[in-house]
């Protein structure tokens, strides 16, 4: 099942890339795609009928401008930090707990506190997150946790859980 | 109608990129450059792409463009999350003015920050 | 158009200069990726102004590219520590 479900992603992908139905780029995207999913198919998320749910689908078209919009401030903030000159940087890491189970969820929300205002993921390690925050606002790991990582949860755990 | 928009879109991508590339020079340490730039240039490019396909609509050219660029959004916090690990790990010490390192406390035996000299 | 690739043009100087200055190996790793994330955006718009769609054929390719190459990077420096 999986396999089959990794095949029509691939075969849809090489579909996108070439945008011609010629009878040679056909025979050699079904090659291509046949190997890679033979290969990486075992890899590949247990129960895929899980995703295919509409309100999973509805949260995350939803979750998408509230991410660009989340991106453009966080630009925002760093082009403030880079032009301004006294440099205004209280830089450390910090360490946050999350409420996430699935290892999907996880990463989806290492990359969006990546990409939003002033925290980077450096590493994570079960329920915690260590951060890395460009103006310290709190110690603390619960308040930390409240201020970096609750927005995204909410739809996170929706989207995935 | 679609067209000044998408030039927009280019023109404010290349205004990040160029941004992240000064927080390249101007930061203290590899953290701070490492979130400055990656940040900036990662939706300096992204916006590219989109001015791009708001250009060129749905020819093979837009849709390989919006491919690209839902491909730089996935890789590029990855490529940065492994960077930061890989130079936490490597010893590399934080800047002075530091205020806190929980990782190096926890996992690296005390904090990886530089003394005041 | 010479006036965006130009403005392009002083970003990767920008990188090279880190490249070339950064006092340890970790700042030129980064200067490394993020050059990389630059170029595909100069490929794709000069895919747009010459008007040759393969260049974004090879805009993909070089984002593929980047990215193994900062893995890559990124665990050399992890396996390799600073006091050895």
């Amino acid at each position: 099942m999986r396999y089959l479900i990794f095949f029509s992603i691939g075969a849809g992908l090489w579909l996108l890339l070439t945008l011609t139905l010629r009878i040679d780029t056909l025979i050699a995207g079904a090659v291509v795609v046949i190997l890679a999913s033979i290969i990486f198919g075992g890899y590949f998320t247990g129960r895929p009928v899980k995703f295919l749910q509409p309100h999973r689908i509805i949260w995350f078209i939803i979750y998408i401008p509230f991410f660009i919009w989340y991106m453009l401030k966080a630009n925002i903030d760093v082009a403030y930090r880079v032009l301004h000159p006294g440099r205004p940087i209280k830089p450390g890491i910090v360490k946050i707990r999350t409420t996430l189970k699935t290892d999907i969820a996880k990463v989806f929300l290492a990359n969006s506190i990546t990409l939003t205002p002033g925290t980077m993921t450096c590493d994570i390690d079960g329920e915690f997150l260590y951060i890395h925050w460009i103006w310290v606002q709190s110690e603390d790991i619960t308040e930390a946790s409240k201020i970096i990582a609750q927005p995204f949860e909410i739809f996170l755990r929706r989207i995935f859980e | 109608m679609i067209s000044p928009l998408g030039w927009l879109i280019i023109w404010i991508g290349i205004l990040f990129d160029i941004l992240g590339t000064v927080g390249l020079i101007r930061f203290p340490d590899v953290y701070n450059r490492l979130q400055a730039s990656t940040k900036c240039v990662t939706l300096g490019t992204f916006g590219i792409m989109i001015g791009i396909f708001l250009l060129k609509g749905f020819s093979p050219m837009g849709i390989k463009a919006l491919i690209c660029g839902a491909f730089l959004l996935l890789t590029s916090p990855v490529a940065a999350h492994a960077l930061m690990r890989g130079s936490l790990h490597f010893g590399q010490k934080m800047w002075k003015g530091t205020v806190i390192d929980q990782y190096g406390v926890e996992k690296l035996g005390g904090a990886q920050i530089e003394k005041e000299d | 158009m010479s006036l965006i690739f130009s403005i392009l043009a002083i970003g990767g100087f920008m990188c090279l200069f880190r490249i070339y200055k950064g006092p340890s190996i970790a700042d030129r790793a980064v200067g490394v990726d993020i050059m990389g994330v630059l170029f595909v955006g100069i490929t794709a718009l000069s895919a747009l102004f010459y008007d040759l769609p393969y260049l974004m054929d090879l805009a993909i390719a070089l984002a593929l590219f980047s990215f193994i190459g900062t893995i890559a990077l990124a665990k050399y420096l992890e396996k390799r520590s600073l006091d050895d």
